[in-house]
């Protein structure tokens, strides 16, 4: 690179004057920011005492949940489609045939590795049959690794305690 | 010979070649989609999935005159002058609506049929169907009904009659038929003659839709985790090309592949079913020594060393070469064994024998010997030894102590040596045990070897037809255990990994048996006949 080519546009810094240089004014603007902010409404929760809220409850992408059929069953049907979606591979099923006669297979075990999970919703979006589902839950905690292993009972007792709050989104029962 | 032209392309078929137009199109590249036909089986027909535009070609004006109807390319025995249009709209409309009607009355149960991934049906609705169901018809699921060795999913079917075929041509049982008529027919059994045969896991391969699911694999994975690799059948002489499909190390079924000089499309149950032992926890999967009576594991860093040390110090050995070993690791063995001493007696392993030979209409055998290389070792130990001692020599021999030291080689997937057998070893200095399972021999180890199962091993088999079949390894074998021929090949010193390629071109210059296999590994592998009426 030649310094002379007539395509570079050299710019130069613009001298400063007497106020730029005793930097007063950009002191008094920071501190005016800080200020406002100080006596200005304030926006932090006091978690956990204080509930964050979420305003659109249905599309937020918290734990998730294994939606139970019309007579209380597991909806899964074991397709693997979440799990072959999942860029994290957090889903592990072990698929059988199911004990009853109206449905053909049914998830012996489901779980998540919630530590793995990325929360990005792939497997609510390819599941067939609108069983599994991303909640509102969002303070996830535990105490070892294990703990945060959900298998099919913690997943479906998710959805008993968010189904009032949250109803299924689904198109067909 | 004949010329005919094919979406504009001509090809010359030679004499003699009785083709039909599907596999006609094939030489030029274009598939024409079909769900009944099967180069194995006769022709049906029922389909329609193949149907083409026919027509010939004026030899002498060049002038071309089609048919006015569809014809069905499978049974369209292609003849001079034959034109075929698989690309026209007529023929395209006419797939779309075989698809269409096809998918009238079809559960769309995908989600949680085992087909889904491998289905023609869904393959051929992405590729040809049309993109809307016209039909107001809500999924649901199929019924289902016990056959016997699989299970029909009833709604699924399209009434191919592969199946129905099979059971008539191949296996010659005849136990499946087809009853009621029109939209309501149904592949069934006659009531207390279900579906029994040794080659029933084939209807479900066959099956181009999930409507046979075989009941070993039903529900257990999907296909799309599966990956694939060639291998062969171990389960008796026959030496059946197989694919081998796992994830993540675990077999998950075993599938036919197709090789025309061995079994054709097909494979038997027993073989279908025989991979359980390689997973079995009861499998050993670490080195053990014993050194003045006390029993302790060892780990392979150093035991080679101390292998070498104790084979130099036995004195008169001798090998007993399992015949389910590949032929590299029958010749590293041997080789080893040999390069210690020179006299060694090499020993083949007993031959399971287990009744007699089954032979299906098909043309399709079962063998008795129920080992995969027992042409392959024998040729190996002849090789070294002029004369391949059997184990009841050997047990003589052990008998009058004339023996300091054996290297058995097992790979058994059954019990196969007895207490009163083993007892016999007793007396010797030195045991060197190499086996899958814990046996009443291996409590007489003075070290134990794991060994590796059929899917972990590189290597060759020659089967009873003296064809030998190369393939590389589908699983890693589970942590502690190594291959036959990777410890062999440590022991003799060589450089580097365990390389069956690099043992199989040594084996090709030096064996006379083997020179053809120097070089090529077709597939469909290699006929060492052929170099036997050479030499």
């Amino acid at each position: 690179m030649k310094t002379d080519d007539r395509n570079i546009n050299w710019v130069r810094e613009p001298r400063l004057g007497l106020a730029g240089r005793s930097y007063l004014l950009l002191f008094v603007q920071g501190l005016t920011t800080t200020l406002r902010h100080f006596f200005s409404r304030k926006k932090t929760v006091q978690s956990p005492e204080e509930r964050h809220e979420i305003p659109d409850p249905p599309i937020y992408r918290g734990v998730h949940r294994l939606n139970r059929d019309q007579r209380g069953r597991v909806k899964c049907v074991a397709c693997f489609l979440c799990a072959t979606a999942c860029p994290a591979d957090c889903i592990d099923i072990v698929a059988a045939e199911s004990p009853w006669t109206d449905r053909e297979k049914y998830p012996q075990s489901f779980t998540i590795d919630e530590l793995r999970c990325i929360f990005c919703g792939m497997c609510e979006e390819a599941c067939p049959v609108d069983a599994i589902e991303l909640t509102s839950l969002y303070d996830l905690s535990g105490k070892s690794r294990e703990e945060m292993i959900f298998d099919k009972e913690k997943l479906l007792s998710v959805y008993d305690q968010t189904k009032n709050t949250e109803p299924m989104i689904t198109k067909r029962d | 010979m004949a010329t005919i032209i094919i979406d504009n392309r001509e090809i010359e078929i030679p004499a003699g070649r009785r083709l039909n137009g599907i596999e006609a199109a094939r030489l030029v590249g274009v598939e024409i989609p079909h769900y009944c036909w099967h180069p194995g089986l006769s022709v049906a027909g029922s389909c329609r999935m193949c149907l083409v535009e026919v027509g010939t070609r004026d030899p002498k004006t060049g002038e071309i005159a089609m048919q006015p109807k569809l014809v069905p390319a499978c049974n369209t025995i292609v003849a001079d002058n034959m034109v075929i249009v698989t690309n026209s709209e007529k023929v395209a409309r006419a797939r779309a609506m075989v698809e269409e009607d096809l998918l009238l009355r079809h559960p769309i149960d995908c989600p949680i049929c085992d087909k889904a991934g491998e289905c023609l049906l869904q393959d051929y609705h992405f590729e040809y169907g049309q993109p809307e169901r016209r039909a107001d018809i809500r999924p649901f699921t199929s019924r289902r009904r016990d056959l016997g060795d699989v299970t029909l999913f009833v709604d699924r079917c399209v009434m191919c009659s592969r199946c129905v075929r099979f059971a008539r041509e191949i296996s010659g049982t005849c136990e499946l038929m087809i009853t009621g008529r029109g939209a309501r027919e149904e592949i069934d059994v006659v009531a207390g003659f279900p579906l029994n045969n040794k080659l029933s896991g084939n209807v479900v391969d066959l099956c181009p839709v999930g409507a046979l699911g075989d009941k070993d694999f039903l529900y257990r994975q999907r296909v799309w985790y599966l990956r694939r690799h060639r291998g062969v059948c171990t389960g008796c002489s026959t030496g059946c090309s197989i694919w081998i499909e796992e994830n993540q190390d675990r077999v998950w079924r075993i599938k036919p592949r197709e090789n025309p000089f061995v079994n054709k499309w097909w494979i038997c149950n027993d073989g279908r079913y025989d991979y359980p032992h390689v997973h079995d926890p009861r499998r050993l999967t670490q080195p053990w020594g014993r050194e003045t009576g006390i029993t302790d594991t060892r780990d392979w860093i150093d035991l080679p060393k101390e292998l070498n040390r104790s084979l130099g110090e036995a004195g008169r050995l001798a090998a007993v070469i399992s015949p389910f070993l590949t032929v590299e690791e029958a010749y590293l063995l041997c080789k080893l064994i040999r390069g210690i001493d020179a006299e060694a007696p090499l020993v083949i392993g007993p031959v399971p024998e287990v009744g007699e030979e089954e032979r299906f209409p098909g043309g399709f055998t079962i063998r008795a010997e129920k080992c995969p290389n027992r042409r392959g070792v024998e040729a190996v130990i002849a090789h070294f030894a002029r004369r391949v001692a059997t184990f009841d020599e050997l047990l003589t021999e052990l008998d009058q102590d004339a023996l300091q030291g054996v290297w058995v080689s097992g790979g058994y997937k059954h019990e196969w040596i007895g207490q009163a057998t083993a007892a016999r070893f007793e007396r010797l200095k030195l045991l060197v045990v190499q086996d899958l399972f814990p046996s009443p021999l291996s409590e007489r180890a003075t070290y134990l070897l794991p060994g590796a199962a059929y899917p972990e091993r590189d290597g060759s088999y020659v089967n009873h037809a003296d064809r030998l079949q190369s393939v590389r390894r589908a699983i890693r074998p589970p942590a502690g255990v190594r291959t036959e021929g990777s410890v062999c090949w440590e022991l003799l010193g060589r450089k580097g990994l365990y390389n069956a390629r690099a043992a199989l071109d040594e084996i090709a210059r030096e064996i006379l048996y083997f020179s053809v296999a120097a070089d090529t590994a077709p597939e469909t592998g290699i006929d060492l006949k052929a170099n036997l009426l050479a030499g």
